[in-house]
Order: C-alpha cells, then structure tokens, then sequence
C-alpha cells in the first residue's frame, strides 16, 4: 500500500518537474502516433469516401474486408510486420526494423481500416442525406466529395481521433516491431510495460499518467466535435 | 423573362421499380402558365412524375423533352424536395451554395445571399446552423436556394404540408413572386384550397396514369370524371 502511495508521488514529481526521459518517450510516442496518424488518414479517409459514393463491381467485399481487418489483433499485426521486416523478409534489406519507422508501419496498419471504417459509414450517411440535392444541382463527381468532405469535417475529425486513441495505447505491435530500444525507439506504452516489469513504479505511473491525460485530451475533443457538430458552429 | 423550357412534352414516360409500374405511360403537354398543380390522391405517383420530369429519377421508358436540349434544360431547374434537405452548414452558406457550384464571382454571391436571406425572413440567422431551423424555417431556405440560381423551371414536392398558416403564407408569397417573373412552376399538395390560391393548370393523376388535365378554374368547378368529382369532395378514393 505504501509502495504505491510513493509510487503516486513521485510519478506526480516527474510530471511536475518534466523529468527529461519522460517528456523524451512522451515526445516519441507523440511523433510516432501522430506521423502513423497523417498516414492513416491520408489513405482512410478518401478510401471511406470512395467506398461510400461509389457503385462497382466488388464493393461489398472490399467493405467486409476492411471491417474485418478493423478487428485484426496488433500483436498479429506486430508479427506480420516483423517477418516482412526482418533480414530474411521481403523488405529486409531496408533495414527498417527496430526503427521508429517499423513502429509507424505497424500502427498504420492498425488504424487505417478503423479510421476507413468510421469515414466510410459517416461519409454513406451524409451521401443518403444528400444525394438528391446534390444529383438536382447538378454537381460533377468532385463537387459532391467537397460536399461531403466538407460538411462531414467533424465527423472526419471524430474518426481520426478515434485512430490516435488506438494508436497511442497500442503496445503489442510496436513493442514486437520496435524493440522498445531506450532513447530510440521506447514509447509511453512499451516503457509502462517494461519499467512494470522492472518494479520501478514511479516512471510506470507517471508515463501512466501522461496517457491518461491524452486518453482524456482525444475523448473531450470527440465530445466537444460532436456538440459543435449539433450547433453548427464552425 | 420568359422561360425558353417551354413547352415540355412528356412522352409515353414509364417508371417501373422492382417490378411494379410507379407511373406511366403518361403523356403531357405543359406550357408555361405560371403555376401547375398536381393532384391525386397518396401513392398516386406525384412525385414520381415530378422527379422524372426533373430528371432525378430514371425512367424505364418514354421521354421528357424541354424545348431546349436536356443539357441547356438541366441547368434552369431547381427542385424543393417533399423534406426540406439541408446542408450541415449556415443559413448563408446553404443559400451560396448553388451560386458557388456556378462559379459566381464573390460580390454577387453576397448580394444575393443577403437579398434572399431578407425574403425569406432570415437575415438575422445568416450564421446558424441550417439543419437546426424549424421547419417552416428550413422550407423557406431550400426554396431561397432554389430560386437563388435564377431557375426557369422550379418543381416543389408538398411545399407546405406540415406548416402553419403564417409560413404557408410566406411561401405562397414566395411562389407568386417567382411566377409573376417568369418562372414556371410545377407543384404538388394535399391542400385544396392552397391549389384554388394558387394554381392556374390541374394534372389529375390516379394510380400513375395522368387522369383529367386542364384549366384549374375549369376543373375545379366541373370536373369531367368521376373520380375528379369524388377526389374533390374529398371522397376517398384509391
Ligand atoms: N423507390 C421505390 N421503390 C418502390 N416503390 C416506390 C419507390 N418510390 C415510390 N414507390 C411507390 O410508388 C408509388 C408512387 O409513389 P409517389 O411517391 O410518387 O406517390 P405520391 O403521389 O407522391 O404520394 P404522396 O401523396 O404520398 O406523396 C407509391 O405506391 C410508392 O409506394
Ligand atoms: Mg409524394
């Protein structure tokens, strides 16, 4: 009981005092998810548009498929990245293993088929709303992906958050594809997991703490998205 | 301005969906004499016919020609759907939008986003969220943003149902006001007397075959068919 109570305030101590190896691992942890999080998007989110407004041939199967590698555990994930990674893989010769960019890989891979998902159902939606209006108007196939773009923003938004959210809690894959190697490629989850390990509770919390606070950050903006969305304000 | 769409001659035109006939074969001949009203009774194919004479549904046989070519004919339509559908965005981005779609030059675009916006009484709600209205209010908007474009042809499924006397006023003022400068307009409703105020030709349809057309003062006094005459008296009739 004592122990965590100490625990307790010398995480707080770290975080107060911006103990330099935290704010090191919460700073990659930040570069890595968010630079996975670009990614994802950049392909997410056109792909869910695409999938949404447009009729061919085997539409349904590319949507199951997306939806099932939505619930593809990361730690297969994290395999299947570090055999194509590895020496002996197919892309081994670019020596990206153990590297933040294997990491990056792997939470795109991740995120991706989530962020499409939420985009293509969004985006499926709000084409029903407006199809007839946009088909009356006369809009060409560019106009009305503005359209629905646009005026879906918040919801794209609330899909990418929910993709950082994964991401940055992730800790299976990228531990397996990262190495959890100190001052290269450690991050907020795997360093939680290895200082646990180690019994050093006061950097486990206090890096805790620090993904409890983003945890929160990301789920009152999707809150805060979604009452501006109701409003109507921006 | 007179509206160079007219006459639109509606030719054998068929709508079939999963197997059933919607409407058809139906053959009209419209001039434009301001204002003609739809009526039937539910189910009828009302705004199946609107919809296929706007070109937004697709028809399984048949024709509609405008007096110019369908390209022309496309873009001096507007149609105010039976559920007013806005955009997720403001009062004032809602009515730019289609003068945006044309590339309008800016100053053009607010002079008459504003000028709308006083019509339809919502000059002080430029910057509120459109889905957000009341209903009169979001019917009002989407029939500013019909007419916004200059249209030459402006369809209106059930402009009015569910409103209260005072905003179906407006919106009649509106629908004058757009027929007195040219635009011909094509409507349907379940309100008798709005069609009396308003309505200078009757298609009657039933079971989507066009029933009895005409003057509206004509059928409206003497319908020629019995089902007219039981429509009228507000017989139901199937
Ligand atoms: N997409 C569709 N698929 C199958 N049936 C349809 C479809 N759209 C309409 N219908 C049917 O076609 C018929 C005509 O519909 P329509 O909406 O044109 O009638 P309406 O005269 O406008 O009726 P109301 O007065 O209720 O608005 C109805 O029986 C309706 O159920
Ligand atoms: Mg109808």
């Amino acid at each position: 009981m004592n122990d965590i109570f100490e625990g307790l305030v010398a995480a707080a101590l770290l975080v107060v005092t911006l103990d330099a190896d935290l704010v090191d691992i919460t700073l990659r942890s930040l570069q890595v998810t968010m630079t996975a999080l670009v990614v994802a998007s950049a392909i997410a989110i056109p792909l869910g548009t695409w999938l949404a407004i447009r009729r061919f041939r085997y539409r349904r199967v590319v949507i199951a498929v997306m939806n099932a590698l939505m619930g593809l555990p990361p730690v297969v994930v994290g395999l299947i990245v570090y055999i194509l990674l590895s020496r002996a893989g197919p892309f081994g010769v670019l020596g990206l293993l153990f590297t933040p960019t294997a990491m990056i890989i792997a939470q795109v891979i991740i995120i991706t088929p989530l962020i499409a998902s939420i985009t293509h159902q969004a985006m499926r939606d709000l084409w029903a709303e407006y199809h007839d209006l946009l088909i009356s108007l006369n809009t060409n196939r560019r106009q009305r992906i503005a359209a629905l773009v646009w005026d879906g923003r918040r919801t794209l938004l609330t899909a990418s958050l929910a993709g950082f959210g994964r991401a940055i809690g992730e800790v299976g894959a990228i531990m397996i594809v990262g190495g959890n190697i100190e001052n290269a490629t450690r991050v907020l989850t795997t360093a939680i997991a290895l200082e646990t390990g180690k019994g050093d509770f006061a950097l486990a919390l206090g890096l805790g703490f620090v993904l409890i606070a983003l945890a929160l950050v990301v789920n009152l903006s999707i809150h805060w998205l979604s009452r501006t969305e109701r409003e109507g304000r921006w | 301005m007179v509206s160079q769409l007219f006459p639109v001659t509606v030719k054998d035109v068929e709508v079939h969906r999963r197997g059933a006939r919607l409407i058809g074969p139906v053959d009209l001949t419209l001039e434009n004499r301001g204002i003609t009203v739809v009526l039937g009774p539910n189910g009828a194919g009302k705004t199946t016919l609107l919809r296929a004479m706007h070109g937004i549904e697709r028809i399984n046989g048949g024709s509609v020609i405008w007096a110019v070519p369908p390209e022309v004919a496309r873009l001096k339509q507007a149609y105010v759907f039976q559920t007013p559908i806005m955009m997720r965005r403001s009062v004032a981005d809602n009515l730019a939008y289609p003068l945006k779609l044309r590339g309008a030059p800016k100053a053009e675009i607010a002079d008459q986003v504003a000028l709308w916006a006083e019509r339809i009484g919502l000059a002080d709600a430029l910057g509120r969220s459109a889905p957000q209205l009341s209903g009169g209010e979001k019917q009002k908007l989407a029939l500013a943003r019909a007419l916004v474009a200059s249209p030459d042809v402006l369809f209106l499924d059930e402009p009015c149902a569910n409103l209260d006397g005072r905003s179906m006023r407006e919106i009649e003022a509106l629908l004058i006001g757009a027929r007195d400068a040219g635009v011909g307009i094509l409507m349907t409703t379940h309100d008798l007397g709005q069609c009396k105020r308003l309505a200078e030709d009757i298609v009657f349809i039933i079971k989507g075959r066009v029933h009895e057309t005409g003057a509206a003062a004509a059928f409206l006094e003497g319908p020629r068919t019995a089902e007219a005459k039981a429509f009228l008296r507000g017989d139901i009739i199937e």
